[in-house]
């Protein structure tokens, strides 16, 4: 919601310095090279959340276990368990060691590992992102397309307003809208949908299961997809503009191609090299959507876990999903570093 | 000296005829005076006190009426004084934490810039990490770990939205001191201060503005959408109204009222800034004059 709507050329996926002289080292270079970014990332990751949540103040053990009553005894052991009676270089290594092996610590408020939280959490997510990606892809493509082909035209017009609105609503607040339209009803409209979660107590079982489930996901996915489809509308939209002033397409038009032969068969697909990439660069803008949505919608995703820690607080399970989320956002993110390379041949010769 | 307040003053002048062609950016402008004007002179004409939870004296949750415009809370408290003394946290904060994300952008943009080597590398590396990471994961979690508080809730913001700024800023950067003048100034022995304060600076600085106009848009909504997450600064707020009409089942009970006025709110504020910001992109960046 804070990435501005204008896709700046320096912010694009061919810019920085390092670009140049990967281009010349070849396609395995250039992926080591952005491999090992992106390793640094996480590693940055790793450091920044060992010492932000260091910050918190107060004593961690009593901070972590909040709510629980715990005689000293229990908070001397508690203590060593943590390792707070070590260094803090040592507790960093310590800290590294367990991430390294899938242990993100104990929720104390679910008594239970925050890995096995995160995993638990991870399908309900992957179903709403997954789905509202699916169709703001589409959505934004085909519209961005039809926008630019016939820019200045009334759908023009109409597609900028629209991703304008959009990007200045908040995403809860749709949400909080849509629930009262069509889940609570207005009015006479009684509501249509339901109001939270992802199944009812009495979800019925077998195929009528996956329809009940699909009822339950409409209103967060026309949400989630509200929130990102108009950028890549926006993009789509500028990126093909500057495929219309192109020599080929006016070639193409000369040879007599009919309009949407020229559209379809030359300016698109060089239109969508950099869009694709962007909607893998833009995959935290999603990741923000989604603990948003999840919220509004009690959504039992990674999402409301977040939020649900940050209510508690519930900080084991905060610094998991976490570096959960920021790790995903950061392999994404470099998925379409790499395929932008593989897929433009233009960025491999220059 | 005169003779410099007089080109000013042509320039300020000519700044407000290309500003005056755009007109979104007069309705933008027009809605944030309405709303600045109401924070501004809220305290003078309301009674605070009607914002206490124990002192409010209406119905609970009632709709409209002659004596609440906007109905009331939970609690009986008016939602039209609370959009009122609200608007004042939710400006502010929008305010100052673009303003903290511009400094730092600006300085790191600059400095990533106009020094080559490893320092800007790492400075760049640094920016790119900000841009990629989820700006509101982290500015939920460093909000949670540092403790309520409008400074708390500005630093989180500030300090998570810099990062596009500072990419533009350097690009900025390195086309101004590519230029002829910059080399001579430098041959004449002038500093890296002076070049980075005397020659970048000013020509990168109606970016900085157009571009600040954006970042408090995005703030406004990124405060909005944390108080909703629960990290509100202890304050009524436009977001935290809509956290408590979403606590207390008004999205479920059809009091719209207290739904609909705060969310609107931050709407039109919004939609002001981006068209001021897009307005002042088409004045004043040469690259975008003959397109708009």
């Amino acid at each position: 919601m804070t990435a501005p709507i204008e896709i700046e050329p320096a912010a694009g996926p061919a810019a920085g310095p390092e670009d140049g002289r990967g281009a010349r080292r070849g396609a395995l270079g250039y992926a080591l090279a952005k491999l090992g970014g992106a390793l640094l990332s996480i590693g940055m990751v790793v450091v920044a959340t060992f010492f932000l949540f260091r910050l918190i103040p107060g004593d961690p053990a009593i901070a972590y276990t909040r709510d629980v009553p715990l005689t000293p005894d229990q908070l001397t052991l508690l203590r060593r368990q943590m390792g707070l009676d070590r260094p803090l270089p040592e507790q960093f290594l310590d800290f590294v060691a367990r991430a390294l092996q899938g242990d993100l610590g104990t929720s104390y408020e679910y008594r239970r590992p925050v890995a096995e939280l995160i995993g638990e959490r991870l399908g309900p997510t992957l179903l709403l992102v997954g789905t509202g990606l699916v169709i703001a892809v589409t959505l934004g493509l085909w519209q961005g397309t039809r926008a630019a082909w016939n820019h200045g035209g009334r759908l023009d017009r109409f597609s900028t307003g629209i991703s304008l609105t959009l990007w200045s609503v908040p995403t809860f607040w749709l949400g909080l809208l849509l629930l009262m339209v069509f889940a609570a009803g207005v009015g006479p409209i009684p509501g249509i949908f339901p109001t939270r979660g992802m199944e009812d107590v009495d979800a019925p079982d077998g195929p009528m299961y996956l329809l009940h489930v699909a009822h339950h996901l409409v209103l967060p996915c026309i949400t989630l997809v509200a929130v990102v489809y108009a950028q890549y509308l926006v993009v789509m939209r500028s990126s093909l503009l500057d495929e219309i002033g192109q020599d080929y397409v006016t070639t193409a038009r000369a040879k007599g191609l009919r309009d949407a032969q020229v559209r379809r068969r030359h300016a698109v697909p060089n239109a969508l090299l950099p869009t694709v990439t962007l909607v893998f660069l833009h995959i935290g803008l999603v990741v923000q959507g989604a603990v948003t949505t999840e919220t509004v919608y009690s959504w039992p995703g990674l999402g409301l876990l977040f939020y649900e820690a940050i209510k508690g607080p519930d900080f084991a399970v905060m610094q998991g999903t976490f570096m959960v989320l920021c790790v995903a956002v950061i392999i994404m993110n470099t998925l379409a570093d790499v395929l932008y390379h593989v897929l433009d041949p233009r960025v491999r010769s220059a | 000296m005169s003779e410099t307040a007089a080109r000013r003053r042509r320039a300020l002048m000519r700044f407000w005829r290309d500003y005056r062609a755009q007109r979104a950016g007069l309705y933008g402008a027009a809605i944030l005076a309405v709303f600045v004007l109401l924070a501004l002179v809220t305290p003078l004409v309301t009674d605070p006190s009607g914002l206490d939870v124990t002192k409010a004296t209406g119905p609970k949750m009632a709709p409209p009426s002659a004596q609440f415009p906007l109905g009331t809370d939970e609690s009986g408290r008016s939602i039209l004084l609370m959009i009122l003394w609200g608007s004042r946290v939710s400006l502010l904060i929008g305010f100052l934490a673009a303003l903290l994300s511009m400094v730092i952008g600006t300085v790191t943009g600059i400095t990533a810039g106009h020094f080559r080597g490893w320092s800007s590398a790492v400075l760049m590396r640094i920016t790119d990490w900000f841009l990629v990471l989820p700006s509101l994961v982290l500015a939920l979690v460093l909000a949670a770990i540092l403790g309520g508080g409008t400074s708390t809730i500005i630093l989180a913001i500030g300090v998570t939205s810099w990062a596009a700024t500072a990419r533009l800023i350097r690009a900025q950067t390195l086309a101004v001191e590519a230029r002829p003048y910059v080399e001579r100034s430098r041959v004449l022995g002038a500093g890296h201060w002076h070049v980075m304060t005397r020659h970048v600076l000013p020509n990168v600085a109606p970016l900085v503005l157009a571009n600040t106009t954006l970042t408090v848009a995005g703030a406004i909504v990124t405060e909005s959408t944390l108080a909703f997450l629960g990290a509100d600064a202890g304050q009524a707020s436009w977001g935290s109204m809509l956290r408590g009409s979403y606590d207390w089942g008004a999205v479920t009970s059809g009091a719209w009222w207290y739904v609909l006025p705060p969310g609107l709110c931050i709407v039109a504020v919004v939609l002001a800034f981006t068209f001021c910001g897009r307005a002042l992109e088409a004045v004043l960046n040469p690259r975008l004059r003959g397109v708009a």
